[in-house]
């Protein structure tokens, strides 16, 4: 009986599952959390990988994006640079 | 030799207070001779939560600094003759008691008590290095919420890292008929995310907030769904193997009622 009633009222109102939510963002932020890279640290690779780059390619240095990604139990460094071109190698005469 | 447990949480409000009360209340009443410490000073709040707030003439800070002697300082609850505070400082700031005052102290509480239970701030600077630095045992409180669960993480990381092996789980607040219908996280989901071990959980129970406000524990009070968590907690502390429960209040007629009519 009561069980009708819940679902019925489900129907007509907008709750339940919002914890589903609660649960991913949960998941998210402790991986930021608990990969322990301080900002600096982050902003120090931000800057080697940039001039190991900008050897080979030009790049937007402006536009270089650096983020922790996880999905379930593993996490990602993930960088985003963008390529204004190919430098073209000058042969030294 | 006593043993001394801190309950902590990172989050503030989340229960620490009212699970020190009520965890201290219950092993009083199984027996045991029971200290319970208010560490979070500057904000003390477990002398009103125990109904002891006119019975304080020293502090914590009175006894760190020389003015009083432990025994002086301690209270004894009437009501439950083996159950002592030592209250806080109203007055002064977290630096007045430094981590190795906090040792020294709960060293000479030993002796005497079968457990020591201090009441930590929330935060994670002085005053919780204060608090955790004694124990033998950590308690963390959290309620089903993504901020507190997240806060809980944080602490459980530095307690691991302060190499305190033995801490576990209190959820508090838990709204049976909200877990239900998928609108808060479950016992189980908090426990997957923390992978703590449990000790127990508390239903949110409006019994609580009377009791604060008379300043008299639950442990007394049969009908009361969260005086009972806390009293399986105690019989858990003290090793007997009880089967966790999660207590509720049986709804009366006219609740029934007026819930079967009330589509909110
Ligand atoms: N299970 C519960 N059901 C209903 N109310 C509760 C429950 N647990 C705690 N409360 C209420 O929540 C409030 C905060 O509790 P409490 O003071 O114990 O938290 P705290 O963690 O010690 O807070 P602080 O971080 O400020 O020291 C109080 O008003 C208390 O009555
Ligand atoms: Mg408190």
């Amino acid at each position: 009986m009561s069980v009708i009633i819940d679902a019925i009222k489900r129907l007509f109102t907008h709750e339940g599952g919002s914890k589903e939510i609660a649960k991913e963002r949960l998941k998210l932020v402790l991986i930021h959390d608990r990969t322990s890279i301080s900002s600096e640290i982050m902003e120090q690779i931000k800057e080697e990988i940039i001039q190991v780059i900008s050897k080979h390619l030009e790049i937007d240095k402006d536009g270089v994006e650096f983020s922790l990604e996880g999905e379930e139990n593993s996490v990602a460094l993930v960088a985003n640079i963008p390529i204004k071109g190919l430098r073209r190698h000058k042969k030294k005469s | 030799m006593g043993k001394v447990i801190v309950v902590t949480s990172g989050k503030g409000g989340v229960g620490k207070t009212t699970a020190v009360a009520n965890i201290g209340t219950a092993l009083a009443s199984l027996d045991q001779k029971v200290a319970l410490v208010d560490a979070d000073i500057g904000l003390r709040n477990l002398d009103v939560v125990l109904g002891l707030e006119n019975r304080i003439v020293y502090d914590i800070v009175d006894v760190v600094e020389g003015r009083a002697k432990l025994k002086q300082a301690l209270i004894k609850d009437k009501r439950f003759p083996s159950l002592y505070l030592l209250p806080a400082a109203q007055t002064r700031d977290k630096e007045a008691v430094s981590p190795e005052d906090m040792i020294g102290l709960c060293n000479k509480l030993r002796e005497e008590f079968d457990f020591i239970i201090i009441d930590s701030p929330a935060g994670i600077e002085r005053g919780f290095k204060n608090a955790v630095t004694p124990a033998d045992m950590a308690i963390i409180v959290t309620t089903p919420e993504v901020s507190a669960v997240r806060d809980a993480d944080r602490v459980i990381g530095l307690l691991e890292a302060m190499e305190k092996e033995d801490s576990k789980l209190i959820v508090n607040r838990v709204r049976s008929k909200l877990v239900d219908r998928g609108d808060m996280l479950s016992v189980d989901d908090v426990l997957e995310i923390l992978s703590i071990e449990l000790i127990g959980v508390i239903p949110e129970d409006e019994h609580i907030i009377i009791s604060t406000n008379r300043g008299e524990p639950l442990v007394n009070n049969n009908t009361a769904p969260a005086g009972k968590s806390f009293m399986d907690i105690a019989r858990r502390i003290l090793g007997e193997d009880v089967p966790m429960n999660i207590y509720t209040d049986k709804d009366d007629l006219f609740t029934k009622f007026r819930r079967l009519f009330k589509w909110r």
